[in-house]
């Protein structure tokens, strides 16, 4: 129903907005104090209340590293929760600033939907999981003909489900859910037999299921998921703004830039890290982007570079241990590659 | 006479502002004119943000190819077809439900009613906890209360229970065998109706014959003979046709037969009992509306307590009950969105999917607005109707 009421709410919003007038989104965010992010509904490592109801994840730092970025200040951030149906809607009404929510680039995203994706701050792929336990014969993906396959409407998950399906010839039941927790709570009680959704998805939804070590995710990786955030089109301004702050990220971790060292880096005899920490004399980086020029300090100070976002979310120092894989940086093997800040 | 006309009309000429006419046409004139402007605003807006947000409009999306697939369909539906027959499929499974949904609230609803003006305490006391039990939960709750309280917890299809006839329940729904119906079969359908237009032929014969001499004909028994009796008869004479596709256990599922999926079964039991304790309380409102009189008069002229509920109170109860039961079955087919929270793919569900997967918001939410609309009121259209027909008609 909710995504009825965002439905609504936007066309209204599109409706009343008095057409021309509108701020650039840097004014509005800088004039109400703080900038509104739409993440999951609770996904862990990417969007997920913790015990004390702050939202942690991947996709939860990269907002504060924006509101670092803009404010100096990485808490300057509020969440909006949001399904996977409501996301678009919520962007393109102005609900929120960034849409920082597991979200699939796609060329319809980025044409039809008026979006800007402003890069990949995770390359995923769609993955199977299954109940071992209850079915013990199966060990790949083409066996699942017949399956009852759990499956959130409105994602490109359902549509990469159909064409893999198709394309093998083979039967499947969809059972359809809105919110991600409907999708859970029906896949643990056995309406269906199969989840699909994101890999680095199947291994945090595991962890919340009633006994973990009875799951299994299928080796086949059907599609590309690159996930990253978008910015309504229309403001080239707030775009840059959140694209470098993802490359700031990158570009801290190939420099070697982390939370703990970030201080003593002003002081680097390197030109490029004094350059990219905004501490060359006169120098325009940061206030022709809209911000500071010690932006990518507080931004390192805020959240980390990106391999440290990384291993505190999802990989070595998180519950998911997810390997950095291609998300790696271009230098280490992987595909993360920032251009160059000067 | 002119004099006359003078006097009238020199009230409005002295200041034509306090003149009502006048006044009252001129904000009339206000009021569209205000709302037309309003209307013409809200959509130049919306075109001119979507083109500045670069946001794709129109409605041609809706010959694009859907690519998800639907669970329940009762068309022909794949993930080649378009996102206008997605829609279609939705709203079709949204028909379905609010048909079966109304008749069988209908039918409890009535028994109910009629079951807390029931002389038997038990009955009376029964009838009055399932009312104030349904009345007042929120429908939502009563449709996870079937959907995760009851049909959830029913084993996996492995352990499925089995039911007389090859039926099947699991917590994958109902399964029971098909009928597939071979060569010749069309004959056991054209007797089914032969049979069906016989019955009623006899039924009006034999009322006409009561009228007229007041002798009783058999109605009942040869109605029945004739509507199971003459497809029966086909049935042998073309060969058997008939045969059963029965449910079987597979990898993952019952395969073969036909199956009733929790989802629709959880939206359907619980419409049905929600909207039939509302009905239940309309239906004993109408009767409470007849006067006792009637009942007294009726029993004076001998009539049995069954017969005068038949033929005296109920017809003039309809008059009162059916007004009010256009409304609950219009709650019940809006209340069938809320099929969004188990995964039924109605038509909330459906378009909701279509407005994601194409991000056209607006067009989206008009569509649904525009079938739910037509829906609602083409229900009332035949509610009133029935309603007419009904109606006391005056001589």
């Amino acid at each position: 129903m909710k995504h009825i009421a965002i439905g609504i709410l936007g066309a209204a919003t599109l409706g009343l907005m008095a057409s021309g007038a509108s701020a650039a989104t840097l004014d509005t965010v800088k004039a109400k104090g703080f900038i509104q992010c739409g993440v999951s509904t609770g996904l862990a490592g990417f969007s997920a209340p913790d015990d004390k109801g702050d939202w942690q994840g991947i996709d939860a730092d990269f907002c504060r590293a924006v509101a670092a970025a803009v404010f100096g200040d990485g808490s300057k951030v509020k969440f909006t929760p949001l399904s996977a149906k409501e996301r678009f809607t919520a962007l393109q009404s102005g609900e929120i600033d960034i849409l920082s929510r597991n979200t699939t680039w796609t060329i319809n995203r980025d044409t039809a939907l008026g979006l800007n994706f402003i890069g990949v701050t995770y390359y995923d792929g769609q993955g199977f999981m299954i109940n071992a336990k209850k079915l013990p014969g199966v060990n790949s993906a083409l066996q699942l003909s017949g399956a009852a396959v759990c499956v959130q409407s409105g994602t490109t998950t359902e549509l990469n489900l159909a064409d893999y399906f198709k394309a093998n010839k083979m039967e499947y039941n969809p059972v359809v859910f809105e919110k991600l927790e409907e999708v859970n709570a029906a896949y643990d009680a056995g309406r269906c037999d199969v989840y699909t959704t994101d890999q680095s998805g199947l291994y945090g939804i595991r962890l919340t299921l009633g006994a973990p070590a009875d799951h299994v995710v299928l080796p086949e990786i059907i599609s590309k998921e690159p996930l990253g955030p978008a910015v309504r089109q229309g403001d080239d301004q707030w775009y840059h703004i959140v694209k470098w702050t993802y490359f700031a990220l990158l570009q801290a971790e190939e420099l070697g830039i982390t939370k703990a060292n970030v201080d003593e880096m002003k002081n680097s005899a390197s030109p490029e890290i004094k350059r990219v920490l905004g501490q060359e004399a006169d120098t325009k980086i940061g206030t022709d982007l809209g911000v500071s020029n010690d932006w990518v300090v507080n931004i390192v100070k805020a959240v980390g570079n990106y391999g440290e976002m990384f291993e505190r979310n999802v990989g070595s120092g998180s519950p998911l241990k997810i390997a950095r894989g291609i998300n790696a940086l271009w230098t280490k093997g992987g595909l993360q590659y920032a251009p160059p800040i000067r | 006479m002119a004099s006359q006309e003078v006097l009238r009309e020199e009230p409005s000429r002295g200041s034509f502002i306090n003149d009502p006419k006048i006044r009252g046409i001129f904000f009339q004139v206000l009021v569209v004119v205000l709302l037309v402007a309003g209307v013409w605003w809200i959509a130049h807006n919306v075109i001119d943000n979507l083109t500045r947000l670069r946001i794709a409009s129109g409605f041609g999306f809706l010959k694009g190819r859907a690519g998800f697939d639907i669970s329940e369909s009762a068309i022909a539906y794949s993930s080649d077809s378009t996102y206008g027959r997605a829609i279609l499929v939705g709203l079709i499974n949204t028909l379905i439900v609010a048909i079966v949904g109304i008749i069988t609230a209908t039918i409890i609803g009535f028994v109910i009613g009629i079951g807390r003006l029931s002389q038997n305490w038990l009955i009376r006391k029964i009838c009055t906890v399932y009312v104030e039990v349904f009345r007042n939960i929120p429908p939502l709750l009563v449709i996870f209360f079937w959907y995760s309280g009851v049909l959830a917890v029913l084993p996996a299809p492995r352990d499925s229970i089995g039911l007389p006839f090859g039926s099947f329940l699991n917590q994958r729904g109902f399964y029971f065998p098909r009928a597939v119906w071979g060569d010749g079969s069309w004959l056991i359908f054209v007797a089914l109706l032969v049979g069906i237009a016989m019955a009623w032929f006899v039924a009006r014969k034999a009322r006409q014959r009561q009228m007229a001499t007041g002798q009783q004909f058999p109605v009942f028994w040869t109605s029945t003979a004739l509507i199971v009796g003459l497809p029966l008869l086909a049935y042998a004479l073309s060969g058997f046709p008939l045969s059963f596709d029965y449910p079987k256990q597979s990898t993952f599922n019952l395969t073969g037969g036909f199956q009733v999926r929790p989802e629709f079964l959880s939206l359907y039991l619980a419409l049905s009992c929600y909207t039939a304790a509302f009905i239940a309380e309309i239906v004993r409102a109408g009767i409470r509306g007849v006067s006792a009189g009637q009942t007294e008069a009726a029993g004076a002229l001998g009539l049995r307590s069954g017969s005068i509920l038949r033929l005296v109170v109920v017809p003039q109860a309809m008059r009162i009950v059916i007004p009010p039961l256009t409304s609950q079955y219009l709650n019940l087919t809006k209340n069938s969105s809320l099929a969004i929270a188990i995964g039924y793919p109605d038509l909330t569900a459906t378009a909701g999917t279509v407005l994601n997967q194409t991000g056209q918001a607006v067009e989206g939410v008009v569509i649904m607005m525009v079938i739910y609309l037509a829906i609602s009121l083409l229900t009332s259209l035949v509610m009133n109707w029935f309603n007419a027909k009904m109606a006391l008609v005056e001589r």
